[in-house]
C-alpha cells in the first residue's frame, strides 16, 4: 500500500502540529491497517522461523532433560550427581565435550565396575544417548573447553608421519599396533577409531596419554596418517600383529621348523630293507 | 674288496684304500661311446674325477630322518645366498642422507638415508624385491632354527664324542656365524626398530670390562649411531661371515664326509661299520627332494606372511623410540636377558672398577653357557673317563646327565628368549608387563632346575625299562633318592 507508505513518511517528515484530531486518527487507523497486513504478509516465514526455534528448545531441553536423566541412571553413582566426582570416580568439572565424547564413543565409560581400568570396547550408550548426557553435562559442570575438534579430511601424510613417529609411537607402536607402557597400563591398537576421536584423544589424553596441543593442520595431519596406517593396505602378505619380530619368530618356530621337521621325517623315512 | 648290497651297502671302518684302477671297467663294453660318455671320458681323462666320484657315489650314508636336518640347515643356507645376491642388486650400503621420492605416500619427501631408500625401493618398486627380501629374511630366521635343532639332535645323541669333537666346535662357529648373519642383516634396512637393535648391541659392546669402549669404536668405528655403521655391517654381511661361513661348511662337511656319518643302535650297525643306502641313488634323490622342499616352504612363508615391513617403522632416528622394539628371535635370548637382570652392578673393590650390568646377563652368563656346551665333549670325556671313539649313537636317556643338562639349558636359553617379549606378551596374555617379568625371572632359575631333575628321572627310569623289559609293570615305578651333593641314587621299593 503505497499511499499509506507516504502517508507516513508523511507524518515523519511534516508537522504533526498541523494535523487535525481527525487526520490523526485516519492516519493512525490506516497505519494499523498497514501494519497488520505487513503483519499478515511476512507472518507465515517468520512464524516458521519461530516455531522451529520453539521446537529446538524444546528439545534441547528434551536432551537436556533426557541427559540429566541418563547421567544419574549412568554416571552419577561414580562421578557425582554435579560432576563434582567421589571416591569411585574423578570430577568431570571443566573435562568438556571432547573427553565426555571420547571416553563414551570408545566404549570406556559408563564404567562397568569402579575399580577397574576403562578400556576400549563396543560403546554401550547410542549415539543420540552419548550426545544428551555430553550436552547435560557440558551445560552444567563439563564446559566448554577443549570442544569436539573439527578434523579436515585431508592432511599432510608426511608430516602426519613425523608427528606420530616422535609423538606417538614410543607408545602405540610405530605401525598402530599399541603396545604396552608399563604398570598394566596398554597403549591400545589405533585401528578402532575414527578422525575425529583420534584428534578427541590427542587433545584430551585419555588415562595415561598425555594431552596434546597441535594446531588445526597438524591435528589434521596426524589423523590423516594414522587413517592412512588404518585403510592403506600393507603389501607382503598376512600381515602378523604389526609388533613385529615376536610372532614371527613364533611363524618361523612352529611354521617353519615345525613344517621342515615334518619334511625331515616324511623324506626321511626308513627303506624297508 | 668291498662288499656291496642294494640298497643297504655295507662299509668298513677304517675305509678300505681305494680300488686299484676302476677307470678301465666302466668302458668295457661300450663299442660306440655315446656322446655323453665322451664328453665324460674327457673330462675323466684330464682330472681322474671318475675314480673320486665312484667311490662317492657308493658312500654310504646312515637313515635317520633326524639326520637330514643338518642337510636343511644347508639348503636353508643356499635359499639365503640366492635370494641375498638379488637383494646386494638392488640394495645401497649407505648411512648417507637422501631424499624418498618413492611411492609409499607418507614418507614421500622424508630425507632418510640411502640404504633405507634402497630396501623402500626394493619393497615397492623392483619387482618380486619384497617377496626376495620375505624369503630371504624367513630363511634366516629358520636357518638358525634349522642349526639348533640339529646341534639338539647332535648334543642328546652324544654324536660329539670323539673322534668329532671338532665337528663340533666347528658346527658351533657356524652358529655364531649364522647369528652375526642374521644381526647384521637385521640392521641393514636402516630403519627405526633395527637401529634400536644396534643401540642396544653397541651398549652391550661397551659393557664388556676393559675392552669394551674401545671394542664397540673398532666394530663400529666410533659414536654410536656412526656414519660408517652400515656399510660395515653390509662387508660383514655380505662378504666376511658368508666367506667364513662357506668355509666352515666346507671343513664341516669334509669331517662329516671322512669320519663318516654316526649311526644309531640296532640291526647290524656296528662300531666298525656304516649301514644305510648308498648316495647314489637313494641319498642323491632324497637330498634333491628335500633341497625342494625346502625351498617351497621357505618360498611359502615369504610370500604368505609379512615380514619386517620397513615402511611402517620407517626410517632410523636415534632419538625416536617405538614398541614394541625386539629383535629377530634368535637373539632374543640377550634381549631378553637384559630385561630380566636385575639393575646389579658391582663394584669390584681394589681396583674399584664397575661392572657395567649388561655385562653379567648380556655376555658372561651367555659365555660360560655357550662355553660350557662347546666344552661338553672334553668335559664328558674326562669325566665319565671315556675317550674311545663312537660312531653308534646314544639314545637320549642312556645318558642322563648329558641330556638333563641340555634340556636344562635349552629351558633357561626358551624363557630368556620369551621374556625379551614380555611387553607383547603381556598385552597378549592380558597381563601387566611388571608381572609377567617377575613370573619369568622366576622362572628362569627354577624351570632349568626343575626340568633337569624331571629329565634325569625320566631318562633313568627309561633305561630301567629298557634292562628289565618284564619289570615294565603298571606300578613299576623307581624310587630316587637325592643324595646331599645333588646325585640321585635309586631306592628298591619294598
Ligand atoms: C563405575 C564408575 C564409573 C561410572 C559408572 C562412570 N565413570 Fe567415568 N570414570 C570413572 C573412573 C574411575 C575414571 C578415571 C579412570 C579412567 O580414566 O579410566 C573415569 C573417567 C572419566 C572421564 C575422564 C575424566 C578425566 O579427567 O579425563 C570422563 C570424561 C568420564 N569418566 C565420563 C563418564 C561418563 C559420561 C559416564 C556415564 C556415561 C561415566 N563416566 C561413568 C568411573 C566411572
Ligand atoms: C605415554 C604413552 C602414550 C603416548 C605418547 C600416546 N598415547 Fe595414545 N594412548 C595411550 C594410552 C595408555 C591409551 C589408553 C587410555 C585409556 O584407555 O584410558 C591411549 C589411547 C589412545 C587412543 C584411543 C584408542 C582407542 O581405541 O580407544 C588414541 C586414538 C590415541 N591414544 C592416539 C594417540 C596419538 C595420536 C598419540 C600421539 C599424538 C598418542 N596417542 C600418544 C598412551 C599413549
Amino acid at each position: 500500500m503505497p499511499g499509506s507508505g507516504r502517508h507516513e513518511r508523511g507524518r515523519d517528515e511534516g508537522e504533526p502540529g498541523r494535523m487535525t484530531p481527525l487526520l490523526r486518527a485516519v492516519i493512525g487507523l490506516s497505519t494499523l491497517v498497514v501494519l497488520a497486513l505487513a503483519a499478515v504478509l511476512f507472518l507465515p516465514g517468520r512464524g516458521a522461523v519461530h516455531g522451529q526455534e520453539a521446537q529446538e528448545g524444546a528439545g534441547q531441553v528434551q536432551q537436556l532433560e533426557s541427559g540429566a536423566q541418563l547421567y544419574v541412571q549412568n554416571c552419577a553413582s561414580c562421578h557425582g550427581s554435579n560432576g563434582e566426582g567421589g571416591p569411585n570416580g574423578p570430577s568431570l568439572v571443566g573435562v568438556g565435550p571432547a573427553n565426555l565424547d571420547f571416553q563414551m564413543w570408545t566404549g570406556r565409560m559408563p564404567l562397568a565396575a569402579p575399580n577397574e581400568p576403562g578400556y576400549r570396547q563396543e560403546p554401550t550408550l547410542t549415539e543420540a544417548q552419548r550426545n544428551a548426557i555430553t550436552a547435560y553435562a557440558v551445560q552444567n559442570f563439563a564446559g566448554p573447553q577443549p570442544a569436539i575438534p573439527q578434523v579436515a579430511s585431508s592432511g599432510d601424510l608426511r608430516l602426519g608421519w613425523e608427528l606420530y613417529v616422535n609423538n606417538c609411537a614410543a607408545c602405540h607402536g610405530p605401525s598402530g599396533a599399541g603396545g604396552a607402557i608399563g604398570a598394566g597400563n596398554v597403549a591400545p591398537p589405533l585401528n578402532a577409531v575414527d578422525a575425529v576421536r583420534m584428534a578427541e584423544a590427542t587433545i584430551v589424553g585419555p588415562g595415561t596419554m598425555p594431552a596434546f596441543l597441535f594446531p588445526p593442520d597438524q591435528l589434521a595431519a596426524l589423523t590423516a596418517y594414522v587413517t592412512f596406517l588404518q585403510t592403506a593396505p600393507s603389501p607382503g602378505g598376512i600381515s602378523l600383529a604389526g609388533v613385529g619380530p615376536v610372532p614371527e619368530g613364533f611363524i618361523a618356530g612352529i611354521l617353519g621348523l615345525g613344517g621342515l621337521v615334518v619334511v625331515a621325517r616324511w623324506v626321511g623315512r626308513r627303506h624297508p630293507s | 674288496m668291498r662288499r656291496r648290497r642294494a640298497p643297504d651297502a655295507l662299509d668298513r671302518r677304517p675305509d678300505p684304500s681305494p680300488t686299484p684302477d676302476p677307470r678301465s671297467q666302466g668302458r668295457e663294453e661300450d663299442e660306440e661311446p655315446s656322446e655323453l660318455d665322451r664328453v665324460v671320458g674327457w673330462f675323466d681323462q684330464r682330472t681322474g674325477a671318475a675314480t673320486y666320484a665312484r667311490t662317492a657315489l657308493r658312500k654310504v650314508f646312515p637313515d635317520h630322518w633326524s639326520f637330514l636336518l643338518g642337510e636343511i640347515a644347508l639348503f636353508s643356507f643356499i635359499v639365503l645366498v640366492a635370494t641375498g645376491t638379488f637383494l646386494t642388486f638392488f640394495y645401497i650400503p649407505d648411512a648417507r642422507p637422501t631424499v624418498y621420492e618413492g611411492p609409499y605416500a607418507p614418507l614421500s619427501g622424508q630425507e632418510v638415508s640411502a640404504a633405507f631408500e634402497s630396501v623402500m625401493r626394493l619393497s615397492f618398486e623392483v619387482r618380486a624385491g619384497l617377496v626376495m627380501r620375505q624369503v630371504h629374511h624367513w630363511a634366516a630366521l629358520v636357518f638358525v632354527a634349522v642349526i639348533v635343532l640339529h646341534a639338539a639332535r647332535v648334543f642328546f645323541t652324544g654324536a660329539f664324542r670323539r673322534p668329532r669333537e671338532l665337528n663340533w666346535l666347528i658346527g658351533f662357529g657356524l652358529l655364531f656365524l649364522a647369528l652375526g648373519e642374521g644381526v647384521t642383516g637385521y640392521s641393514l634396512p636402516d630403519d627405526l626398530l633395527s637401529g634400536t637393535g644396534l643401540r642396544i648391541m653397541y651398549s652391550a659392546v661397551l659393557g664388556i670390562p676393559f675392552v669394551g669402549p674401545n671394542l664397540a669404536y673398532l666394530i663400529f668405528g666410533g659414536e654410536f649411531p656412526t656414519e660408517g655403521l652400515i656399510s660395515r655391517l653390509f662387508v660383514f654381511h655380505v662378504m666376511l661371515l658368508p666367506g667364513l661361513l662357506i668355509g666352515g661348511l666346507a671343513t664341516h662337511l669334509a669331517l662329516t664326509w671322512l669320519q663318516k656319518h654316526t649311526q644309531f643302535k640296532g640291526g647290524r650297525a656296528t662300531e666298525r661299520n656304516v649301514i644305510g643306502p648308498s648316495l647314489w641313488p637313494v641319498q642323491v634323490f632324497k637330498s634333491v627332494g628335500l633341497f625342494f622342499l625346502t625351498a617351497a616352504l621357505l618360498a611359502f612363508l615369504g610370500g604368505m606372511f609379512q615380514i619386517n615391513p620397513v615402511w611402517s617403522y620407517g626410517p632410523f632416528i636415534p632419538y625416536v623410540a617405538s614398541v614394541p622394539a625386539q629383535p629377530d628371535y634368535y637373539v632374543g635370548w640377550l634381549e631378553g636377558a637384559l630385561r630380566l637382570a636385575p639393575a646389579f652392578e658391582p663394584v669390584i673393590p681394589i681396583v674399584n672398577w664397575r661392572i657395567p650390568s649388561t655385562f653379567i646377563p648380556g655376555v658372561l652368563v651367555p659365555g660360560l653357557l655357550f662355553g660350557l656346551l662347546m666344552l661338553w665333549p672334553f668335559l664328558e670325556a674326562k669325566f665319565t673317563r671315556d675317550k674311545r671313539e663312537h660312531h653308534l649313537l646314544d639314545w637320549p636317556w642312556e645318558a642322563p646327565v648329558r641330556t638333563a643338562t641340555g634340556f636344562a639349558i635349552l629351558a633357561f636359553f626358551l624363557i630368556q628368549t620369551l621374556a625379551g617379549g614380555n611387553d607383547v606378551l603381556a598385552v597378549f596374555f592380558n597381563m601387566q608387563v611388571e608381572t609377567l617379568t617377575l613370573i619369568f625371572q622366576i622362572t628362569l632359575v627354577v624351570l632349568p632346575v626343575v626340568t633337569w631333575v624331571v629329565a634325569y628321572r625320566l631318562c633313568v627310569e627309561r633305561q630301567r625299562a629298557a634292562a628289565h623289559p618284564e619289570a615294565e609293570a603298571p606300578m613299576g615305578g623307581v624310587a630316587l633318592r637325592r643324595s646331599a651333593l645333588g646325585g640321585f641314587e635309586e631306592v628298591e621299593e619294598a
